[in-house]
Parts: structure tokens; C-alpha cells; sequence
């Protein structure tokens, strides 16, 4: 047999139909679902008489434009146009017989979070939403990616999607990270040498020593971000880190079939002479704590550096560069650690798991936040829990920041958690495009403990300083 | 789904690298459960200032450009979130097709369900497409899928790659669902097969 890569034979086990130019039905194990892309996708549905075809396989639950306050309980909480949405969720959920987590349960959160949380997502999966954050369930050694609302009526018609094969890229990071960095500094740093459309065409494998390191709340910060590099998911090789996180979580096998699910698991890897694409190469000593400064995830720079000028670029990029310096209201040559900042915001699917929350709390311990707003958004009401239980939640409060309930909050601003126009923003989340948090809003992506730390200063802090 | 066969029309110069799926609609209008309605609300920041008011020098204010059902886009258009709301919103405004170096994975797969062309040039194709549509409502571009070509208004002619099935069902108008249900026989002799091979899923 001709060696395959981690993505060639997670692909070949989920091949229905192969059409002769090479057009494949992928079977799909796992279809996630939230209130925002999915209402014309069931309304299809009903439009054409058609029913979901795989209801025990179609996990929704609603989180993009919840009120994430403590009096969301209340519908008034909710704009209008919001609760029809939710509403339509719920809904739908009853009327197709899928499982759902509506607001109401403490299980309720980002649909990224939950679905591993949960145990939805296990190595060797295919999973799909309509949301282009999927590419974090990556990081089980599942094919994990967004699709559109008309994919989503296609997913739950007939549990497949049309889909022809991508190329293979490996991205290796070497060795140890230093001290301060972390996986949002890796997946931020990787988009950085490869631009937000390097990626288009592949699927990205994520290897080496620095990610083997990495916890499974680590791996999905990094698969998560894979599309802010353009590729079509990443992925990382289930392991005995995997393999801990899985064992005993609701919907993970148990039993006989948990050593026959294992048995296949460990065969989900590339083999040694497997055909590469592209190989990116990254020496994890050489990742700094780093901050975006312009309005793509590419532009990505050591929070030790300087705000870059428009003509340091090449091409298309220098008129968009000119055009982000101008948005963000930066000067080149500025020093970044110099930038001030008025909100923090920690959360989103990127960085609101457990670790996360406890790695901006060490940060934060016995300090008080030196901004206008600081909020944390626990990525499910049971990371919430488990913060609490922890006292992350007491040493937050303490701080001065507020502590909500779980949802996408200030990451794409759906709901009444925005920026103002000017208003400056540390976030953890993972998109700093115009608009993103809110109408002028101006927002640098960074790890959690860097988010932290720019709440104790007031502005874009190296991490390292207050370690 | 409309069909796509040929398209003569004004082409929109938007040189901008890496528009994303933010600027062509912005996430307050995501809220809508229908595809309709959006064009209104097209690139909306980019279009209307903090008052409503339209933005003379935003492109598509453009007396000439205000019927674009072409845009000439920088590199990587359609970047950024899965939110079909976007081609919805370009299809909505009367958008056709985009041509530019190259686009978002997502995006380009949820233009294709919804009647609009994407097409990929090389650089230098794509710098005098957009030079041929600064030239605004008198400069008249021409797409005609099945020969895979777009045609400048000085008649230079570019040929494009399409994938094969995408053209199909683009020239044909045909929903993908009808045509993936023709296949049941092989998803029910899949999910047999994989049931026995991984039950555990």
C-alpha cells in the first residue's frame, strides 16, 4: 500500500460515491449546528419535503447572538431578530428530532466547545458546520470543516457533502516553546509566515515536538485558526493526550467499542514517507508572544516589535496595509507595547476553554484591570463551572472584569457585546477584520495570558515581563 | 437555482486584497432566517457612513457602477467566516460574478450554490480586467461559461479554469441535493459498511 498522510486516510474511510473526475460524496459522522446559518437550511428542507437524514448524528445548539449577561433568562435580553432566530433553533431541533442544547442548559456554549466537550468529536470523524471555526475539531484527528448554509441543507438531507480532495500541507513545529508562549502564539505565528490565503487549497497537518506538548484545549486553539490561514481544516494525529481528554466524556464509546475505537485511533497518523504538498517549518524557539497590529490575522508581529510601515510590503498588501494603519489608527514605527488600549475580551472559541481561563487568572491574580472594560466569556456553562469551582471566576471579579455566561459574545459582536467605533480592543479571539466587534471598533488578537496582561497595564504588555 | 450561461454586464474595480466576508456583509445582518432582502446591505460599512447615508466614493455609489454585475476584486476575496449571507447579499445587489487571483475555499463553494461564477485569473489577467473596469458603464465585460473565457470590452480574451461538476450544475441550473439524493443506494451501502467498521460513531 503507497503511504498516506493523516488526511488521505481519514478521507478514503469516508468516500461514498467517487465520480469519475473525481467528485466525492464524503460521508459526514458529525453535523453541528447554530441559530445563524442554519434557519434557511431547515426551511429548505421543509420547502422540498425532504427530513434530516442522520437526526443521531445533528448535534445544534444556539450561541453566536446569545446574550451572554447574567439576566439572559429573560427574553427581552435578546434583540427581536435575535430570539427569532433562536427560536427558529429550537424549533427546528424539536421538529427534525436532533440533539439540542438550548440556552436553558448548562451544557450550552460556543458549538465548538461543546462538541468535544461532549464527546461529539472523536479522531478519524468527519465533522461539519456552518461556521468556519469547525477546523478546531481538528485537533481529534477529525476532518473538521466549515461549510455554507446550502452545504448545510445538502448535510442534512443526505449526511455527505460534494467535496474533491485537497492537497497536504505540513506545518512542523519543532522543538520547546519558551516560557510566556503559548498556542494561540504558535497558530497566530503560523499564519503570519504564510499569509491568510497560504493555506487555501490544503489541509493542514500540525506536528512536532511543540504541538505533541500541547493539551488538547492547546491543539483546538491552534486547528482552530487554520482558516484564518485559508486552509480548508487543519488537523493534528490523535495521541495519548487525545485519547485522556476522550475516555469517559458522554458521547464517547465505552466499553468493547472504546478498545476497538482505540485500536483504529492509533492508525490515524501519516506514514513516515508520505507525499507532501507543501512542508512549512517552524522552530519553536523562534515563537515570540506575539499581537496582531492591522485588521488580518496575518499581520502578526513579536509584541517586542514595532507598528510596521505600509511600504515594508509588497504588491496589493501595501495599499491595505496603508488602509489597516489608518483603521487602527497607528503610526509606524510605534512601539506595540506603547499601544493603549480601552476593552479586554477573553473568549470565543479559540481561547474560552478551561486553560485558557486559568492561564489569563494566574496573570490577573491579586491585580486589578487598568481599562475601561474588561470581560471574560466562558466558552460553555460547564468551562464556567469548572472556573468557578477552580475560583478563576473569584480571581476575574476581583480583578475588575466581568463574568458572563457562555456564547461567541464580542468575537463577531451579534450580540449587545461591541465595540464603539475607535474603541480598542485586547482580544483572545480570532479575527481583528474592520467591523468584526463592532462598527470602528479596532481589535488586536493575542493569547490569553497576553490579554490579561494588557488588562493589568492598560495596554499591549509582553506577557514575559509579568512572569 | 438561476443558470449561468453567459453574462455581459459593467464590472466593478474593488483592488482591495483580502476582502473578507465581514465587509461584504456585516454581522448584524446575519440575523435574517431568509436569503433575500440583503443587497440593500452590501459591503454595508465600506457603503454608508455612521448617519446611513450613502459614501459617493465607495465604488458601488458610483452613478457608473450602481448596475456592477461584475466585480474585479484583489487577491483572497471572500476570506474570513462561512456566512453565506455573502453571496446571498452579492447575488441580492445583482453581482454575477467576481473575478480576481484568488478566494476563500468556503466562499468560492457558496458562490456556486447560488448562481454566481467566481473566477480565478492569473495577476496579470486580473490587472487588466480591473483597468478595463475602471473604465466604468461604457466598458462592458463578457463571461461566457461554457467556453470558459472572459472577455475585456477592447476584446482581449482570458480563458479561466472551472472545476467540471461546479460548471455543470451552474450552466444547468441544478440543485446539488436532487442530485446527491439520485446516489441514495450508494450512502445506505456506505453507512452498512461503516457501521460495521466503526459502530462506535
Amino acid at each position: 500500500m503507497s503511504p498516506k498522510t493523516l488526511y488521505d486516510k481519514i478521507w478514503d474511510a469516508h468516500v461514498a460515491h467517487e465520480a469519475e473526475d473525481g467528485t466525492c460524496l464524503l460521508y459526514i459522522d458529525r453535523h453541528l449546528v447554530h441559530e445563524v446559518t442554519s434557519p434557511q437550511a431547515f426551511e429548505g428542507l421543509r420547502m422540498s419535503g425532504r427530513t434530516v437524514r442522520a437526526p443521531d448524528k445533528t448535534i445544534a445548539v444556539p450561541d453566536h447572538n446569545v446574550p451572554t449577561t447574567l439576566d439572559r433568562a429573560n427574553a427581552a435580553t435578546m434583540t427581536e431578530d435575535s430570539r427569532v432566530q433562536v427560536e427558529a433553533l429550537d424549533k427546528n431541533a424539536k421538529d427534525f428530532g436532533i440533539h439540542y442544547y438550548p440556552v436553558s442548559d448548562v451544557r450550552q456554549g460556543i458549538v465548538h466547545i461543546v462538541g468535544p466537550e461532549q464527546g461529539w468529536t472523536l479522531p478519524g470523524m468527519t465533522v461539519v458546520c456552518g461556521d468556519s471555526h469547525t477546523a478546531t475539531h481538528g485537533a481529534f484527528g477529525s476532518l473538521a470543516h466549515g461549510i455554507g448554509t446550502s452545504e448545510v441543507e445538502h448535510v442534512l438531507a443526505t449526511q455527505t457533502l460534494i467535496q474533491k480532495k485537497s492537497k497536504n500541507m505540513k506545518v512542523e513545529i519543532t522543538g520547546k516553546l519558551r516560557p510566556g508562549v503559548t498556542a494561540k502564539d504558535i497558530t497566530l505565528s503560523v499564519i503570519g509566515a504564510t499569509g491568510t490565503a497560504g493555506g487555501t487549497g490544503y489541509v493542514i497537518e500540525y506536528c512536532g515536538e511543540a504541538i505533541r506538548d500541547l493539551s488538547m484545549e492547546g491543539r483546538m486553539t491552534v486547528c482552530n485558526m487554520a482558516i484564518e490561514g485559508g486552509a480548508r481544516a487543519g488537523l493534528i494525529a490523535p495521541d495519548e493526550t487525545t485519547y485522556e481528554y476522550v475516555k469517559g466524556r458522554p458521547h464517547a464509546p465505552k466499553g468493547a467499542q472504546w478498545e476497538a475505537a482505540l485500536a483504529w485511533w492509533k492508525t490515524l497518523y501519516s506514514d513516515d514517507d508520505a507525499h507532501w504538498d507543501m512542508v512549512v517549518t517552524i522552530k519553536g524557539e523562534d515563537i515570540a508572544p506575539v499581537v496582531t497590529w492591522g485588521t488580518s490575522p496575518e499581520d502578526v508581529l513579536p509584541i517586542t516589535a514595532d507598528v510596521p510601515s505600509a511600504d515594508s510590503f509588497e504588491g496589493g498588501k501595501v495599499g491595505a496595509a496603508q488602509r489597516s494603519l489608518e483603521y487602527m489608527g497607528l503610526e509606524p514605527g510605534q512601539k506595540l507595547s506603547d499601544i493603549e488600549i480601552d476593552t479586554v475580551f477573553i473568549g470565543s472559541c479559540t481561547n474560552g476553554r478551561i486553560e485558557d481561563l486559568r492561564a489569563a487568572a494566574e496573570i490577573l491574580k491579586g491585580k486589578k484591570v487598568a481599562v475601561k472594560r474588561a470581560m471574560v466569556v466562558p466558552g460553555s456553562g460547564l468551562v464556567r463551572a469548572q472556573a468557578e469551582e477552580e475560583g478563576l471566576a473569584d480571581i476575574f471579579k476581583d480583578a475588575g472584569f466581568e463574568w458572563r455566561l457562555a456564547g461567541c459574545s464580542m468575537c463577531l459582536a451579534m450580540n449587545p457585546d461591541q465595540l464603539k467605533p475607535g474603541e480598542r480592543c485586547a482580544a483572545t479571539s480570532n479575527r481583528n477584520f474592520e467591523g468584526r466587534q463592532g462598527r470602528g471598533g479596532r481589535t488586536h488578537l493575542m493569547s490569553p495570558a497576553m490579554a490579561a496582561a494588557a488588562a493589568v497595564t492598560g495596554k499591549l504588555t509582553d506577557v514575559r515581563e509579568m512572569m | 437555482m438561476d443558470k449561468f450561461e453567459t453574462l455581459t454586464g459593467i464590472a466593478a474595480p474593488m483592488p482591495l486584497v483580502n476582502i473578507d466576508t465581514d465587509m461584504i456583509i456585516p454581522k448584524q445582518f446575519l440575523k435574517t432566517i431568509k436569503r433575500s432582502g440583503l443587497g440593500v446591505n452590501l459591503f454595508d460599512e465600506m457603503r454608508y457612513d455612521d448617519d446611513g447615508k450613502e459614501i459617493p466614493d465607495f465604488v458601488l455609489n458610483k452613478a457608473q457602477y450602481r448596475e456592477a454585475e461584475i466585480l474585479v476584486a484583489g487577491d483572497n476575496f471572500g476570506c474570513g467566516s462561512s456566512r453565506e449571507h455573502a453571496p446571498w447579499a452579492l447575488k441580492d445587489f445583482g453581482v454575477r460574478s467576481v473575478i480576481s487571483t484568488s478566494f476563500a475555499d468556503i466562499f468560492y463553494n457558496n458562490c456556486f450554490k447560488n448562481g454566481i461564477l467566481p473566477i480565478v485569473l492569473p495577476e496579470e489577467a486580473v490587472a487588466v480586467l480591473m483597468k478595463d473596469a475602471e473604465k466604468g458603464s461604457n466598458a462592458r465585460m463578457t463571461i461566457d461559461l461554457e467556453n470558459q473565457t472572459v472577455t475585456s470590452s477592447d476584446g482581449e480574451t482570458f480563458a479561466f479554469e472551472v472545476d467540471s461538476f461546479k460548471k455543470h450544475c451552474l450552466m444547468n441550473g441544478l440543485d446539488d441535493i436532487g442530485l446527491t439524493m439520485e446516489k441514495a443506494a450508494s450512502i445506505d451501502a456506505f453507512e452498512v459498511q461503516a457501521e460495521q467498521a466503526r459502530p462506535w460513531v
